[in-house]
């Protein structure tokens, strides 16, 4: 069904987003939260987005739903630019977003039918009352709750069921693409299975597109076809899940899966860790270069002096590494 | 004898509405120089198990009459607060999830590191000093000494969790329980502070708990395992026995229902139903609800621990079933062998 010719659904070009940050009296800097990625996600395709707390994944997640408005760059939808309040109010219709937290994303003085009816009433989706309460069960129906819930408020569920809420709002307006913010993250590792499958079997249904933004690397690699690294803002690998789990090429990529553990005690015996040296640096003082150089291992005089571009490695393998052919 | 021998632990919480029985007369020993872990989802009372241990339950809580936990032969229960005074931090530690709230942010690190070693040790503030420095290039902190002065909004996640853990290990425990030390954390700095406990324990040769819902961190830090669902124990055993001949449903059903290398493109196999409601427990097996394979006795009675080999236990009916059904087709096999003279009168 895909061939790469064909036009791809989300294009994300140069994308930027800084937020200023008060440094002082009447002095404020930026920080760089996303720094010039681009990728493009083909229809129907599962884009994973990984990497550590305050590298910019849930802001690029944002940003390209212009949840935030973008300090630079544009997002091409269907090849169409997004820039026009009526442009942004008709690409809402068709992006969505899943977020994280089951617990805090849903009104809890809000029932579960008024939770889902929410975006159809936004977007005038409906002519009738009924049209609206059918709708509203046939979404329930797709994430497994049952029309008795319909009348609930949000604390009666456990986190699983509540997540099921925020998919069956997030399907509401019959998107194309759904953004998911570690959807799976705050459940227990039981109920993440019954979840996972489900953003599955939707996919298969509606014929969705999904960018899966997550930490768990093995929970991203089930579900992904492709797999983009993020570290300190900056897109440093993009690859084939299974490409990137088995034969990462960026240093960083190498360090973060070698850093996974795995459920079987044979495999974490033999598993050879690449160890990290340092912290994470602040976005604020980022690097000057790549912003990995600090903490890697191969790092030399070229990567403290210019950022390295985002190339095609390999066919359809994008890294940003300046000795990424030395070192594999 | 054991380190730490657990018998029959039972733990309640008292609230309006009602008994929630936390932890359900579970039983287990901790032999020295071992990492022992205890996998469940939220509920499942292994932080409860911990905090009973350490007796550091909250206001509505109390470990029931008939519990014991005898840490070197020495009885903890109802041992009185003096008593368990000199237990908390000086023979066993704890650590916690959140290293963002564990730590005061209004004393400097140095401050908080030598407290504990003062009301512990007879060390005198000088020494203390001295001590907590040593601490912190034990768990790697880079320039302890500027690091002394710092308060803990000047450093970061995995640092404030190494600085949690050389205060708990200031005063040379024997124990050191550490309630899911690395979910908090990134999977690089995870990676380097389970490093550092398997390296710390080795050179003192303490023993570990190590708390967690995370099926990878054990595998990767464990020797022996406990799975616990709904407070009870479903299966104890060696990590390869766990991992590799489970004999417990949910504990298959865990180990299938995660990704790992092997499932890849493939649909995992969830457990279904939602997680057990504590307050309305059933009165068998409390995972048969939710169990594929439940039989009838399954929601009539509780099955028993019982011994799958020398380094394994579960409380499962399934095995029940299975050495009865072994047991038939031995039977039977013996008959046909015998066949003829003595026929057909087989149980």
């Amino acid at each position: 069904m895909n061939n790469t010719n064909e036009q791809p659904l989300v294009e994300v070009k140069h994308l930027k987003q800084y937020f200023d940050i008060n440094t002082g009296f009447f002095k404020s800097t930026p920080l760089k939260a996303v720094d010039d990625i681009s990728f493009s996600i083909r229809k129907g395709e599962t884009l994973g987005l990984v990497g550590e707390s305050g590298c910019g994944k849930t802001t690029a997640g944002r940003t390209i739903l212009h949840l935030y408005k973008p300090t630079g760059g544009e997002v091409l939808f269907h090849g169409k630019p997004v820039r026009t309040k009526q442009e942004i109010d008709e690409y809402r219709t068709k992006a969505t977003m899943v977020f994280q937290d089951p617990y805090s994303s849903l009104d809890p003085r809000m029932t579960v039918s008024d939770i889902i009816g929410e975006p159809l009433d936004v977007h005038k989706m409906y002519s009738s009352k009924t049209e609206r309460r059918e709708r509203i069960l046939e979404l329930m129906d797709h994430v497994g709750l049952n029309s008795e819930h319909a009348a609930r408020y949000a604390h009666e569920f456990s986190g699983g069921q509540r997540q099921r809420v925020g998919i069956a709002r997030a399907l509401a307006v019959n998107p194309e693409f759904i953004v998911c913010d570690e959807p799976v993250s705050a459940l227990d590792v039981s109920i993440q299975a019954q979840v996972i499958n489900m953003f599955d079997e939707l996919q298969d249904k509606l014929d969705l597109t999904y960018l899966f933004i997550a930490h768990d690397l093995l929970v991203v690699r089930h579900i992904s076809d492709r797999i983009a690294v993020m570290y300190l803002g900056k897109m440093v690998e993009l690859a084939d899940a299974a490409d990137i789990y088995d034969r990462p090429l960026h240093p960083y990529t190498k360090a973060l899966i070698s850093a996974v553990p795995v459920p079987d005690p044979n495999m974490a015996r033999s598993n050879q860790r690449i160890a990290l040296t340092g912290e994470i640096p602040s976005p604020l003082h980022a690097p000057s270069g790549c912003p990995f150089h600090t903490r890697c291992p191969y790092a030399a005089d070229v990567c403290k002096g210019s950022m390295p571009a985002f190339e095609e490695v390999e066919k359809g393998r994008f890294v940003a590494c300046h000795r990424v052919k030395e070192i594999n | 004898m054991s380190l730490l021998e657990v018998r029959n632990l039972h733990t309640a919480f008292y609230t309006d509405a009602g008994v929630v029985n936390a932890v359900n007369h579970i039983s287990f020993n901790l032999d020295r120089g071992k990492v022992l872990g205890i996998v469940g989802e939220s509920g499942s009372g292994k932080s409860v198990t911990a905090y009973s241990i350490m007796q550091i339950l909250a206001g509505t809580g109390r470990i029931s009459e008939g519990s014991s936990i005898k840490l070197d032969g020495q009885e903890l229960v109802g041992a009185g607060e003096n008593v368990m005074k000199d237990i908390r931090g000086n023979r066993i530690s704890i650590i916690f999830q959140d290293p963002m709230t564990s730590l005061n942010p209004t004393y400097t690190i140095g401050r908080q590191l030598s407290e504990a070693i003062l009301l512990h040790t007879d060390r005198n503030r000088e020494q203390a000093r001295a001590r907590a420095i040593e601490m912190l290039k034990l768990v790697n902190v880079n320039e302890p000494e500027k690091r002394m002065k710092q308060y803990p909004y000047e450093f970061s996640g995995g640092m404030r969790q190494r600085v949690m853990i050389a205060m708990a290990l200031a005063c040379e425990p024997d124990i050191l329980i550490a309630d899911e030390p690395t979910t908090a954390l990134d999977v690089t700095i995870q990676a380097g502070i389970l490093e550092l406990m398997k390296d710390i324990q080795k050179e003192l040769g303490m023993a570990i708990i190590l708390i967690t819902h995370d099926l990878g961190v054990v595998a990767q830090m464990c020797d022996e395992v406990i799975v616990m669902y709904a407070g009870s124990i479903c299966e104890q055993g060696t990590a390869d026995e766990i991992f590799y001949n489970p004999k417990h449903e949910y504990t298959k059903g865990l180990l299938r229902s995660i990704p790992t290398t092997g499932n890849m493109g493939e649909r995992l196999q969830p457990i279904t139903g939602t997680p057990i409601d504590l307050l309305n427990m059933p009165a068998g097996c409390a995972f048969a609800p939710r169990c594929e394979a439940a039989m009838k006795i399954c929601m009539r009675e509780k099955c028993e621990r019982m011994q799958i080999n020398e380094n394994h236990m579960a409380a499962c009916w399934m095995n029940v079933r299975d050495a009865l059904n072994a047991e038939t087709a031995q039977s039977e096999a013996a008959q046909e062998t015998v066949q003829g003279a003595e026929q057909s009168e087989a149980e």
